[in-house]
């Protein structure tokens, strides 16, 4: 049973079984749209908002996702499956990198 | 006088969102060895094979992924004594931690570092062995002692924080430290991150500048060869676990490396060789014209995560 997963704005769309996270369907799927960090829920950076569908989601990181974030259904990626087909956005920013100038 | 004072990274604290995630990981697939578990408190006590120490690795569940604390080990109790008035003469606040209050360790002393990071040092823990025994050791464990990826020992970490120059300052003032390498900008010549190491290792204790105080950009396990680190690759992808970046070499320390996370999104290293330091070895500078070279020596590509990814 695969579901439909739209990335807003983006206008990409890709399919997910629900065994899986959106991050590695996304993945799977060779597109590209939401960053890709630790796949583990620590470190934030592939950041979405749910606006349509249902999901489950594993333990995320507090650091990141607490209760304020989740009540505007703001989850990552990489621990949620879906339970229908899903509309996203994608939150997520990746800081500037080290080789860029360092803002003081 | 030889190897005294601040001796190697000890013991360091791990969050994990799910601790029977986290011995799969780390015990099962990694090879570290569980030498004890505490229910009540959500805590996994890990050691490598070769260390003689009881644990150098604690695993703490909590609701946030990231670095609890890291803890060096010194040369004994008298150098508790010397350090804790430097420590406090350079500006931080030092709290003790009686013996015990740490399972297995001695007394500590505790203090916030510049980056934000929490920092001990204690002189004694309760010693386990590595199995063979100190007299006529011999050579090899028996056989199921060296698991997984065959990690002899914890090596070293890398911190994420702001204020790296001011770690640099106390590790090098305070703790006798060598800056062994130092990334910088190639304009502003400001520090990108700093490599400081009290024994023959290329580092000890690596500082990154990342925005937020505290971060965890990585532990690092040795492998006894290259070959270890391609063997410890393939078991990463039989068991799907998620890598940062694949097997490679770094310029700076030169050493064999993979880097991977662990299923709450904190960065492993295991790695093998680099140089030998010693302090009369001239700090070594990279600067961001060279960025691949100086992170990935082998395709010379900068990978934006390893820049950027922490917890």
């Amino acid at each position: 049973m695969l579901y439909r997963v739209h990335l807003e704005k983006l206008e990409l769309d890709f399919a997910c079984q629900p065994s899986q996270n959106v991050l590695e369907c996304l993945i799977g799927s060779g597109k590209k749209g939401i960053q890709v960090g630790c796949r583990g829920g620590g470190c934030g950076v592939c950041r979405v908002r749910v606006l349509e569908g249902e999901y489950s989601a594993r333990a995320m990181s507090k650091a990141h996702i607490d209760d304020e974030a989740l009540a505007r259904s703001e989850v990552l990626a990489c621990c949620i499956t879906p339970k229908s087909d899903l509309s996203l956005e994608v939150m997520g920013k990746i800081s500037k990198p080290l080789q860029r100038k360092v803002q003081s | 006088m030889a190897l005294r004072g601040v001796l190697r990274l000890g013991e360091i604290g791990i969050r994990v969102l799910d601790l029977d995630l986290a011995r799969t990981h780390y015990v099962d697939r990694m090879g570290l060895i569980e030498v004890m578990c505490d229910e009540k408190e959500r805590k996994i006590y890990c050691k490598a094979w070769d260390e003689h120490d009881h644990h150098s690795v604690v695993l703490r569940e909590a609701d946030e992924a990231g670095l609890d604390y890291v803890a060096f080990k010194v040369y004994d109790d008298q150098t508790l004594t010397d350090l804790e008035p430097k420590v406090e003469a350079f500006g931080l606040e030092v709290a003790h931690i009686d013996a015990g209050v740490y399972p297995k360790s001695g007394r500590r002393l505790e203090f916030i570092l510049p980056s934000g990071h929490r920092m001990q040092l204690f002189a004694e823990k309760e010693q386990i062995g590595n199995t063979l025994g100190t007299r006529n050791p011999g050579v090899m464990p028996d056989e199921g002692v060296i698991r997984g990826f065959r990690i002899n020992r914890l090596d070293h970490c890398l911190l994420g924080g702001p204020n790296i120059d001011e770690c640099g300052r106390l590790f090098k003032e305070v703790f006798d430290f060598d800056l062994s390498e130092r990334i910088e900008d190639e304009e502003s010549r400001e520090s990108l991150a700093l490599f400081l190491s009290c024994s023959t290792k290329p580092h000890d204790v690596a500082f990154v500048i990342q925005p937020e105080p505290g971060r965890f950009h990585h532990v690092s396990f040795l492998l006894e060869s290259a070959t270890d680190v391609i063997h410890a690759a393939d078991l990463i992808g039989k068991y799907r676990i998620p890598v940062d970046v694949g097997p490679n070499r770094h310029g700076v320390t030169r050493g064999n490396t993979i880097y991977y996370f662990d299923p709450s999104g904190n960065r492993n290293e295991v790695f093998s060789g680099g140089y030998v330091h010693y302090p009369d070895t001239p700090t070594l500078t990279w600067d961001t014209s060279q960025m691949g070279p100086a992170q990935f020596s082998q395709d010379n590509v900068p990978r934006e995560s390893f820049l950027t990814v922490v917890t």
